[in-house]
C-alpha cells in the first residue's frame, strides 16, 4: 500500500487505484533560461528591484510553471489547461491552485539549462465549505545538466 | 539592507497594494504558459466554473508576496525558503495588499523568518506566507 501523510478520506473519493500513483514520476522537463523570458515574466508581476527588471536572476516565483510540458493547442482540455500525463482520473475536475513551499539552492540566471523532474508525493481529500476537495501534491526538484540542485519546489493543486 | 543587528521582532515590510487589470493578467498567464480559461474568458468563467468574475492566479499573489520579501531585501537579498496558501479566490480589478513582518530571528543561523499575507479590501487574509531569509550581521 502506498504511503498517505494526511489522508481524510470522509467521502471516499480517492480510491486504490488514485492512491497507486503516489510516488509516481513525470518525464524530466528540460529548459534553458533566458533574459528574455526573465524580463517578460518581470514587466508581468511589476518587479521592482533592477536585477530582475534587466534579467540578470530570475525572481523566486519565475519557475512556477516551468514542469509543464508543452503540448499542442488540440491536446488542452475544455478549461484551457494542459491533460496533465502525472495525473490520475479524479472524480473532481475544477482545478484551483493551492500553495507551494519552496527552498533556494542558489538563484536561478540566464543561461542556466535546468532540468525539472515532478513526483506526486500525496494524494488526499479533504472536506470544504461547498463539497469535498482533492488535493494532490507535487514535488518538483530542479537542477542544473550537471546535477547541481537549484531549487526544491512542494506544490498542491486542488480539484473541486 | 536590513541587517541581523536592525531587525527585531515585530519588524514590518512595507505594504504594497497590487490591483490587476485584463492585461496585467494575460501577460502573466503568458509568461508562465498558462492557458486556463478562468484567468481570461469572462463567460466561460462565470458559466462553467461558477466564479463571479475573472480569477487572479493563486500564484501571481505567491508572486507578490515573495516580492514583500524581495524588496525588503533589496539587490544583495538572500532568500531561502517561501510558501504560502491560497485560502480565497481573488477576482479581477479587486485591490489587494501584500506585507508581512518579523516573526523570529535567529542570530546564531544568522536567519529571519517572515510572515506574509496576502489581505483583499474587506482586510481578510486570503493568502498567507512565511519566508526564512538570510541577513548580513
Amino acid at each position: 500500500m502506498a504511503k498517505t501523510t494526511q489522508t481524510a478520506d470522509p467521502g471516499g473519493l480517492i480510491t486504490t487505484q488514485i492512491r497507486q500513483w503516489i510516488g509516481r514520476s513525470g518525464e524530466p522537463q528540460r529548459l534553458e533560461v533566458t533574459r528574455r523570458d526573465i524580463m517578460k515574466y518581470a514587466i508581468a508581476t511589476q518587479q521592482r528591484l533592477e536585477k530582475y527588471r534587466r534579467g540578470d536572476e530570475a525572481p523566486p516565483m519565475f519557475l512556477f510553471n516551468a514542469h509543464q510540458p508543452l503540448v499542442d493547442l488540440d491536446a488542452l482540455r475544455p478549461d484551457g489547461l494542459t491533460v496533465d500525463p502525472l495525473l490520475p482520473e479524479l472524480p473532481l475536475r475544477r482545478v484551483m491552485a493551492g500553495g507551494i513551499k519552496n527552498t533556494y539552492h542558489r538563484p536561478v540566471k540566464p543561461g542556466d539549462h535546468l532540468v525539472l523532474t515532478r513526483t506526486i508525493a500525496d494524494i488526499y481529500e479533504k472536506q470544504g465549505a461547498s463539497g469535498p476537495l482533492i488535493f494532490v501534491v507535487y514535488g518538483v526538484r530542479v537542477e542544473t545538466e550537471n546535477g547541481e540542485l537549484v531549487m526544491e519546489e512542494i506544490r498542491r493543486r486542488i480539484f473541486r | 539592507m536590513p541587517t541581523l543587528s536592525t531587525v527585531t521582532v515585530g519588524t514590518e515590510l512595507d505594504e504594497r497594494t497590487h490591483e490587476t487589470s485584463m492585461v496585467s493578467l494575460f501577460l502573466y498567464n503568458a509568461a508562465v504558459w498558462n492557458p486556463h480559461r478562468i484567468h481570461f474568458d469572462a463567460e466561460y468563467t462565470t458559466q462553467v466554473e461558477k466564479h463571479p468574475n475573472i480569477v487572479v492566479d493563486g500564484p501571481l499573489q505567491g508572486d507578490w508576496l515573495s516580492q514583500a520579501v524581495t524588496e525588503w531585501l533589496g539587490e544583495d537579498g538572500n532568500l531561502v525558503e517561501f510558501e504560502y496558501s491560497n485560502r480565497r479566490a481573488a477576482y479581477l480589478g479587486e485591490r489587494l495588499r501584500a506585507g508581512g513582518e518579523v516573526i523570529e530571528i535567529d542570530r546564531q543561523a544568522g536567519t529571519v523568518t517572515l510572515q506574509l499575507y496576502i489581505k483583499n479590501a474587506d482586510d481578510v487574509v486570503i493568502a498567507p506566507g512565511r519566508a526564512l531569509v538570510r541577513l548580513p550581521g
